[in-house]
């Protein structure tokens, strides 16, 4: 429909754009009085977290390229020279490269909480989907972004990585070459991977645009699993989960600190100050601990292309997932026997995660088949098993009938939240 | 709440699974020696006078053979010494200076906006002079090390005969502590290598502490600075948390 938009705005300034271009009325409608299930826990924090992750990685990230150079012979001086001689490119570097595990610290909280809750199901499913999509490209980015300082484990991580492709039968080794731009990781696979890493987090922001979007057409799932019944049940995003947004971010902030200042790296690899040299092969290839898990699924399975597959279909899977969770309830607290299920799931994947930074010998091999065994068996068998099976716990009529009841003992102890009585 | 030892114990899984990934590559049969560092801790700062006496080592010994490429003579200011000391220690090598005249090209005396002369033009060369093994660079050999600091102490100190079972490659020393006991580099520090002018006895001890201390600050010389700055912006943060938190108690007081 064409005409101007009717704005409630008083100011003149405001009011004139807003007519024109209603940004101010949908941010109003958005995140001002946009209702909000009033009984979020903290969990409902990492979303807001991720965002804020993501601005930080851009930002330092342009800042970092004013100074990096993608080739083979200067990318390792580069990145000292930013370490040394860049006005706090230190600073800058490490924020960048704790970032990364921060951000993917955030966004695996955020996925637990969606599997827990069951934020995946009906109408939530592409939501759910599109969030899928954003972990995919992050895990690009990041694989690629480790590649471009070019020491040693970037050199062959890159090397492992990409020869993946080469399981495929026919085409996997042309896939390869296409990949690399040569014959082997080179220069022409440094300086794809440096556009590449520049251009996906852009992409990555378009996705969050779309889920984000996305949810404020379903609205956010809560922990107790049900739809608000009414403005009795809601409160306006604004003030109440700004604030709330907030807290999270600023002890999101002191880990991160802790981590940039303290113990940069910590979480890095010593064989990444190493400058990359193909004629030696580090003693162990490992990437970087938020690809653990996948590596150990890969690792797990004694055939190559077995081996890929698996650990595609290890993220692939939770695309369908909405559709392989045949219970109607969504929320774990109601669902006793899947509590227990996707705890373990938890407990899994960190399992995945040690036996990925092992070699596969001994011990290591048998409980990296038994993990990933599980993971597949949970979502595969469990999920759609277990919905048939169990009893749900009864369901409460509404959200703010357990908030606004007081007093006894409710499932989950939804209005116990330690933080917020205190 | 039911809910809290299970959280805890979710938590105590992932903060061992960390601390085992992180773990995971120094297994290895010898247990590094624990030194007390300057540099440790979060209040950590590098004892200058140990990174000089460091320096005066990598001078007369470790030079000989190992570069230290990112570094320029001007960032000698950061382990204390005077513009004039850095003038004079730049000036006291040769390096390339480009061509002249003729298109002949030329040496130079250093100044404080070179490079760390490398001893070697390039890599063949380096190992030509050292049986086939590449001395590595050293400007972050510190951060490059599973164990950093303490493991380099270690090498330091781990030179012994190897033992009677052993079978030795020709031309390789004995460390226990060198992945695969077997380094080519010879034990680099006796006692009484160098001469220390601040009185300091020059135990092999005393040596391997001070040239870590150096290499330590070669490789991250930003570290102090980082440090003092993080205390400040965790304490600001800390201040930034508990505001927030009471606005939000405050806000969230009418809703229960």
């Amino acid at each position: 429909m064409v005409g101007l938009h009717k704005s409630e705005f008083k100011n003149p300034l405001v009011r004139w754009i807003d007519t024109r271009l209603p940004v101010f009325t949908m941010m109003q409608n958005e995140y001002g009085s946009f209702p909000t299930p009033r009984n979020f826990n903290y969990f409902w924090n990492f979303g807001a977290l991720a965002m804020v992750a993501m601005m930080i990685m851009i930002i330092t990230g342009i800042f970092l390229a004013m100074n990096y150079v993608p080739n083979t012979a200067l990318a390792f001086d580069s990145v000292e020279r930013i370490m040394r001689d860049v006005n706090y490119g230190w600073l800058i570097r490490y924020v960048h490269m704790n970032g990364a595990s921060m951000f993917f610290v955030v966004v695996y909280i955020h996925i637990f909480r969606g599997l827990y809750y069951g934020s995946y199901k009906t109408p939530r499913e592409l939501l759910w989907m599109l969030g899928v999509v954003i972990l995919l490209l992050m895990m690009m980015t990041a694989f690629m972004g480790y590649v471009l300082p070019w020491g040693q484990m970037s050199y062959w991580g890159a090397t492992v990585i990409t020869n993946l492709f080469s399981a495929f039968p026919i085409v996997g080794k042309s896939i390869v070459t296409w990949l690399w731009g040569g014959f082997s990781v080179d220069n022409p696979t440094l300086n794809r991977f440096f556009s590449l890493h520049y251009l996906l987090p852009f992409v990555i922001v378009a996705v969050v645009f779309l889920h984000v979007a996305a949810l404020h057409i379903t609205g956010s799932n809560n922990p107790l699993g049900i739809e608000p019944k009414g403005p009795q049940d809601t409160l306006p995003f604004h003030p109440y989960y700004t604030v709330k947004d907030s807290v999270g971010i600023c002890v999101f902030l002191i880990v991160y600190a802790a981590l940039v200042f303290f113990a940069p790296n910590f979480l890095g690899n010593p064989d990444n100050y190493i400058p990359a040299n193909p004629m030696v092969t580090p003693a162990e290839i490992v990437p970087e601990w938020y690809l653990l898990p996948y590596y150990a699924i890969l690792r797990s399975v004694p055939n190559k292309l077995g081996g890929v597959l698996m650990m595609f279909g290890s993220i692939l899977v939770l695309f369908v997932l909405p559709w392989l969770d045949t219970s109607p309830v969504r929320s774990a607290r109601f669902r006793p026997i899947f509590r227990q299920l996707v705890l373990l799931l938890v407990i899994d994947v960190i399992v995945l995660g040690d036996v990925g930074a092992h070699r596969p010998e001994g011990w290591w091999v048998v409980v990296g088949r038994l993990a990933t065994t599980y993971y597949f068996l949970f979502f595969l068998v469990l999920l759609p098993v277990v919905g048939k099976l169990e009893r749900p716990l009864k369901l409460p009529d509404s959200i703010s009938k357990p908030v606004l009841g007081g007093g006894g003992p409710l499932p989950g102890g939804a209005p116990a939240k330690p933080m917020e009585k205190a | 709440m039911r809910r809290i030892p299970l959280a805890r114990l979710i938590l105590g899984a992932a903060l061992g699974g960390l601390l085992a990934a992180s773990s995971a590559r120094a297994a290895d049969d010898t247990k590094l020696p624990k030194v007390e560092w300057s540099f440790s801790g979060p209040f950590g700062t590098y004892d200058l006078a140990s990174a000089q006496r460091g320096f005066l080592i990598y001078q007369q010994v470790c030079s000989n053979c190992h570069s230290m490429n990112q570094l320029y003579y001007r960032n000698l200011e950061g382990i204390g010494l005077s513009e004039e000391q850095i003038k004079a220690i730049a000036a006291s090598v040769q390096v390339p200076g480009g061509v002249d005249d003729n298109g002949q090209p030329i040496q130079r005396p250093g100044r404080p906006a070179d490079h760390f002369r490398a001893p070697f033009p390039n890599d063949q060369a380096a190992r030509a002079a050292n049986g086939g093994a590449l001395p590595p660079d050293q400007s972050v050999l510190e951060l490059a090390r599973e164990g950093g600091a303490d493991y380099l102490y270690a090498l330091m100190v781990g030179y012994s005969d190897p033992p009677a079972d052993m079978k030795m490659q020709p031309g390789m020393m004995y460390n226990r502590f060198f992945p695969g006991h077997q380094i080519a580099m010879p034990q680099p520090l006796q006692d009484g290598s160098v001469q220390y002018t601040d009185g300091t006895k020059p135990t092999l001890e005393q040596e391997a502490k001070d040239v870590v201390t150096f290499l330590a600050w070669a490789a991250e010389p930003e570290m102090v600075e980082r440090k003092q700055m993080g205390v400040k912006i965790i304490l600001f943060l800390l201040l930034l948390t508990g505001l927030t938190y009471a606005v939000k108690r405050k806000l969230w007081s009418d809703v229960h």
